[in-house]
């Protein structure tokens, strides 16, 4: 009785599952899992959206439009509350015009230096420590910003304040130099030799093949690694809320503290907001506003990289 | 005319000098850095400094709770991140079709690498800690850090999947293999030293990340440790660590920088030689992994 009843069932299944249906199926049920496992990050970027946009929709209700983008001052944790974004901005749009201003021309010397003139060895020796500078956590630039740069900088400019956008701007650029060495370098790396030899057999020595020949044709890759570079300045976070002071200021004044959009969300996080009052929805009314920076440079970074890897490969 | 030609010649020469000085400037910073940190904390840094719990008085302070925070939330991120990246890299690369969905996933997957991290940290807020309700605790925590390097993870790991080479597959199918068994057994081991090296790297760099944690509420002082998953009287094993507040390594050391007394940036610096050589030591396995496995596997 059991074995025919175990007979009978083994034939019905069999009838409704063969192995190789049954593989199937187990092949279908896996890629499912991996197809959601992709999708996560399409949900966690609607995550990001429509928490910034619901909380920012709740605080719009109390502050207008125009108080948030025309008013010179912000001060939401005062009693007299202004909520005018602008010196946030400021004091981001000048901490990472500082840093561009270092990384850009480090970072493109370098990458120019390292793909068409150091040797291999050379390349060896100093790339690991390029890569060594991009791991370093920002908390300890925030460090070295504000117990070593600051100090340092103060002998230099006596009036330089404690807190000020200079310094953390500085140290932030060498934070980037990596970012857009390693990225321009591969670039041009990618720029076919017979370009060059192209260029050399004209007679041109080896700077005015770098310049003329193989920076216009990286030029989109290196303009990438730029933006890329902006959008890591415009959404650090530690090394200015430790060295940049937390001022809202509109100002470009380098020598005084300042506080950028980061800063200040990071300034709301470290004391006690209770949910739902006004001073906690202005950090994610500070949040969009640097999503939408970030995104667009992202987006804009993303394009330039794979216009320049069609163009190539 | 032979004017011009010395003259191309003189800046050819200036720039092979200039760019060399300035390629090791960055490097001189990185050394210039080190040493300062060196010379701030290395004399703070002792026994009593690692299995003390932080104090009101800097001489007497350690940071026992920030690395064992950190170790728990870097253990959790890892376990959670891990396979779902990997999970997704491998559809990307082996499964999708080319089309406006895929398309749609990998531009967002590069638009998410970019995002800075403390917007990860509002997103963790939201949901992690008020829906959810899991309050400022270590699982909060370690679930935010995961969203922030899966990103990383999954283009490292289809990277790494990129590079093996199809005949591979093709010999698999020969064999009678399905496309899964292929993978499972063909495509995956084979591509996993890389998988590993991406890993470690995008580890590295959550150990060292403060925003985000700092937002979704990471205390930056903790007299208690978690308590522990594993115990020597029953029921032997327990999850209630997930749930505890926590710190970690990077916000102690925030916390203690933005302190104006003296004895707190020594501790701080002696802070920061932990963090750097547990981030070193990271980046150095991933280095050594990459440089192994590209020398053994010559397809």
């Amino acid at each position: 009785m059991g074995l025919r009843s175990r007979n009978s069932w083994r034939r019905k299944g069999s009838n409704k599952l063969d192995p190789r249906q049954r593989q199937k199926i187990k092949e279908t049920l896996i890629e499912s899992t991996l197809f959601l496992s992709a999708l996560l990050s399409v949900v966690i970027t609607i995550g990001i959206v429509c928490v910034l946009m619901v909380e920012t929709y709740e605080f719009f209700k109390v502050v207008s439009l125009t108080d948030f983008l025309t008013d010179t001052e912000w001060t939401p944790l005062f009693s007299e509350k202004h909520f005018g974004i602008l010196p946030l901005i400021a004091g981001t749009f000048l901490t990472t015009l500082i840093a561009m201003c270092v990384s850009m021309p480090i970072g493109l010397i370098s990458a120019i230096y390292l793909s068409e003139y150091a040797s291999g060895r050379v390349r060896a020796t100093i790339k690991p420590f390029l890569e060594i500078l991009a791991a370093v956590p920002t908390v300890v630039y925030g460090y070295f910003a504000l117990l070593f740069v600051t100090p340092l900088l103060q002998k230099l400019i006596p009036d330089l304040s404690g807190f000020n956008a200079l310094s953390p701007g500085i140290v932030m650029g060498i934070m980037i130099v990596p970012i857009i060495s390693s990225l321009s370098e591969d670039a041009m790396h990618a720029v076919p030799v017979r370009l060059r030899e192209g260029g050399y057999a004209l007679g041109s020595t080896r700077l005015q093949v770098a310049l003329s020949i193989v920076l216009p044709a990286a030029l989109s890759g290196v303009l990438a690694s730029f933006i890329l570079g902006l959008s890591r300045a415009v959404g650090e976070t530690m090394i200015v809320a430790i060295a940049a002071g937390l001022q809202p200021r509109l100002t470009i004044n380098p020598l005084v503290p300042i506080e950028t959009v980061t800063a200040y969300i990071v300034q709301v996080s470290l004391g006690d907001t209770p949910t739902g009052t006004i001073e906690y929805m202005t950090i994610f009314s500070a949040g969009i506003t640097l999503f939408m920076m970030t995104f667009v440079l992202n987006i804009v970074s993303y394009l330039l990289r794979k216009k320049f890897r069609e163009v190539y490969d | 005319m032979i004017d011009k030609k010395r003259r191309s010649r003189l800046y050819e020469k200036l720039f092979s000098v200039m760019g060399l000085i300035i390629t090791l400037l960055a490097v001189a910073v990185l050394l210039t850095l080190i040493v300062d940190v060196l010379m701030d904390g290395a004399s703070r840094l002792n026994w009593q400094f690692l299995t003390s719990y932080p104090s009101r008085r800097p001489g007497k302070a350690g940071i026992l709770s920030a690395w064992v925070g950190t170790v728990w939330v870097m253990v959790l991120t890892g376990m959670m991140a891990f396979p779902i990246g990997v999970a997704a890299a491998t559809y990307l690369e082996e499964y999708a079709r080319k089309n406006w969905l895929t398309d749609l996933i990998e531009i967002n997957i590069a638009n998410l690498a970019g995002v800075p991290s403390i917007i990860y940290g509002l997103l963790g807020l939201v949901i992690f800690v008020r829906w959810m309700d899991l309050e400022q605790s270590v699982l909060a925590g370690a679930m935010t850090l995961s969203m922030l390097v899966l990103p990383i993870i999954i283009l490292s790991a289809r990277e790494s999947l990129r590079t093996i080479p199809f005949t591979v597959r093709e010999a698999s199918y020969a064999l009678g293999a399905s496309k899964w068994q292929t993978i499972r057994n063909q495509v995956l081991p084979a591509a996993m030293p890389g998988i590993l090296t991406g890993t470690i790297l995008a580890m590295s760099r959550a150990i060292g990340e403060t925003a985000p944690l700092i937002v979704v509420g990471a205390l930056t002082y903790v007299a208690f440790l978690p308590t522990p998953p594993i115990s020597l009287e029953p029921p032997y094993f327990s999850l209630e660590g997930l749930s505890d507040p926590f710190s970690v390594l990077p916000i102690q050391i925030f916390n203690w920088v933005s302190r104006p007394q003296k004895g707190f940036s020594v501790n701080a610096a002696a802070a920061i030689l932990v963090l750097l050589f547990i981030t070193f030591a990271m980046n150095g396995i991933a280095v050594y992994l990459r440089y192994r496995y590209q020398k053994k596997l010559r397809w």
